[in-house]
């Protein structure tokens, strides 16, 4: 369970965090969304303690983490993959950490096979690629047996082995009654795994939601149907859970809550002609890209007008 | 929390409840933690052996180089005026203070620079632990290396120059004094070192901090009108430390008690400086 309220986190002139609130529940897994520099790093190392928020608070199971007597039993958290000293082997690393809890040497063993790194636990970690980095990140996380989870951008690096192995722990840990939270910048990887999603640009919270919610608000998966008598159509579909929209004087509606399937059944069985029936899903993406374009800090010009204006 | 509460949950909706083994963050542990760290980096053994060569080499140079000095009928050196077995085997203080000074900042700034300390601080949200744990377990650690390599630089060095005028025996007054003080005298610059490194958070900038302060500072005070000089220079921390091994105290220098007292002194004031900053900045 995390807590937060109003957080707010100031660098001088620029405000990474403005007046976040929300919580993370157990039981699911909770996707942390934004755009590159929407403060969902900052927000995570506020949790954990390493930065001090300007103002505002954020608690773990009810308490600031810096409070808990075992930190590492209360939140699991991989933060930027590097935070390794690259001369330490991944087993001493690990093994280091555990010391300061009294967290067993058998334990240990169990998380460096759990993330897969029982071949290279003895190897430094300097030597270890991306991916391999990312797990020992992870096993780091899970050290504690915490009953929150919180990763930072974890499938960064990963081949799609690792992509895999990440999805089924997360559910998993989710599914044991923990709380998982994981940050992405991208709404495909955390649509897969993730129920509830909190969703943040420039700092500000966007959306507190889930993600069927967020396809339904986004229009998502609507019908559009083009017939000659838009108005007995209407009449037909109409029940509910059933929305119609169109203009007047148009041939065209939007239907959500039916499936397509199902519209043409109806208008065969009333003998209404269709001239169209495309059904429209919305993806996450762009419900996504919709609800953060505003927020979206760097924009990447696609337009070719700017070359060849330096060009000529 | 969730302990105390009965709930009928079954064990795969609360893992926290049922059987949960109870950590626990404690200075102890997070001594031990820091001792672990420090041995399972190679940095640590190559310093720390070069801080020994250092110290018996150049001890047993600095005593061979007097020997044949006399040997050769050559009037005593300026630098040799004065010598004894003591002042010849600790000549390589000089040389381990930065090899053990710049294993104290690596113990500290290393961890920014590789970025551990992320994992060290979430470890351990409390920090202050950490700091003190690094600079006990560093600088007994250096404290116990020092003072081997003093000893080891005695009694080779004692042998050499036997029988010349420099010599002098273990068993002579103030010698096993000045050969504990400079190994204490070499633990605290590795506290110093870590506290530097701790506070700048920086490995270019803790060196170059300590070197400025051990090496260059003394250099820059001989620059100011005399009547200052004596009067800032016995507290400056090379000499305050050089003080703490000298076996021949004049009216120029601190007698080995006030010596160890400045410059314990000036290690508090690094530390409080790394604790100020440590608590108060974001890692």
């Amino acid at each position: 369970m995390i807590d937060a309220e109003q957080l707010t986190k100031r660098y001088g002139e620029k405000t990474a965090v403005d007046g976040l609130g929300f919580t993370v529940r157990p039981g699911t897994v909770t996707g942390f969304l934004g755009p590159n520099g929407a403060g969902k790093s900052t927000t995570m190392r506020m949790i954990v303690g390493l930065d001090a928020p300007t103002s505002g608070s954020v608690t773990v199971n009810g308490q600031r983490y810096a409070h808990h007597r075992a930190p590492l039993q209360e939140v699991g958290a991989l933060l930027e993959a590097k935070s390794v000293h690259p001369g330490r082997s991944a087993r001493n690393h690990l093994r280091a950490l555990a010391l300061t809890h009294g967290i067993p040497r058998r334990r240990v063993d169990e998380v460096v096979e759990q993330a897969g790194l029982g071949s290279v636990a003895k190897k430094r970690a300097g030597a270890f690629s991306l991916g391999m980095g990312q797990r020992l990140g992870i096993a780091a996380a899970l050290l504690g047996d915490p009953q929150t989870v919180m990763l930072d951008e974890p499938v960064n690096g990963l081949d799609p082995e690792g992509v895999r192995w990440i999805r089924n722990l997360l559910t998993s840990l989710a599914a044991e009654g923990r709380t998982v939270f994981v940050s992405s910048h991208l709404m495909s990887e955390v649509s897969l795994v993730a129920d509830h999603l909190i969703i943040v640009g420039r700092g500000r919270l966007l959306a507190d939601t889930t993600v069927r919610d967020l396809v339904r608000e986004a229009g998502g998966d609507s019908v559009k149907v083009a017939t000659a008598d838009p108005t007995r159509l209407r009449d037909v579909l109409a029940g509910p859970g059933v929305e119609i929209t169109g203009r007047i004087g148009s041939e065209e509606l939007q239907v959500t809550g039916v499936s397509a399937r199902e519209i043409g059944l109806k208008a065969a069985e009333h003998g209404i002609p269709l001239f169209e029936l495309t059904s429209k899903a919305v993806s996450l993406e762009e419900a996504f890209m919709e609800l953060t374009r505003d927020a979206v800090e760097y924009h990447g010009s696609t337009t070719g007008t700017e070359t060849s204006r330096s060009a000529a | 929390m969730s302990t105390l509460t009965a709930t009928p949950e079954t064990p795969e909706t609360a893992p926290a409840a049922q059987g949960r083994p109870a950590y626990r963050v404690t200075g102890r542990r997070v001594l031990s933690s820091e001792w672990a760290k420090l041995w399972s980096l190679r940095s640590t053994w190559i310093t720390l052996g070069l801080g020994l060569v250092f110290l018996v080499a150049f001890g047993v140079i600095a005593a061979s180089h007097y020997k044949s000095g006399l040997g050769s009928g050559r009037p005593a050196e300026r630098d040799f005026a004065n010598a004894t077995a003591v002042s010849l085997s600790l000549f390589g203080t000089n040389f381990a203070q930065l090899a053990l000074g710049v294993l104290g900042v690596l113990v500290t700034a290393g961890e920014y620079s590789t970025g551990m300390i992320r994992s060290t601080m979430a470890a351990v949200p409390r920090r202050l632990p950490v700091l003190w744990s690094k600079a006990a377990v560093y600088g007994l650690v250096a404290l116990v290396v020092a003072t081997v390599g003093a000893f080891g630089a005695f009694l080779v060095g004692s042998r050499i120059v036997s029988g010349t005028p420099a010599a002098v025996s273990l068993g002579h007054a103030g010698v096993v004094r000045s050969l504990l003080g400079a190994g204490l005298y070499l633990g605290l610059v590795a506290v110093i070192g870590a506290a530097l490194g701790a506070l700048l958070r920086s490995v270019a900038g803790g060196i170059s901090v300590l070197v400025a302060a051990l090496m260059l500072v003394p250099g820059l005070v001989s620059l100011l009108p005399s009547s200052w000089q004596g009067d800032i220079s016995p507290y400056l921390p090379s000499r305050a430390g050089q003080s703490v091994f000298a076996l021949t105290h004049d009216s120029t220098t601190l007698s080995p008690g006030a010596g160890l007292l400045v410059f314990l002194g000036w290690t508090v004031l690094a530390l409080a400086g790394a604790a100020y900053r440590l608590l108060r900045s974001d890692v």
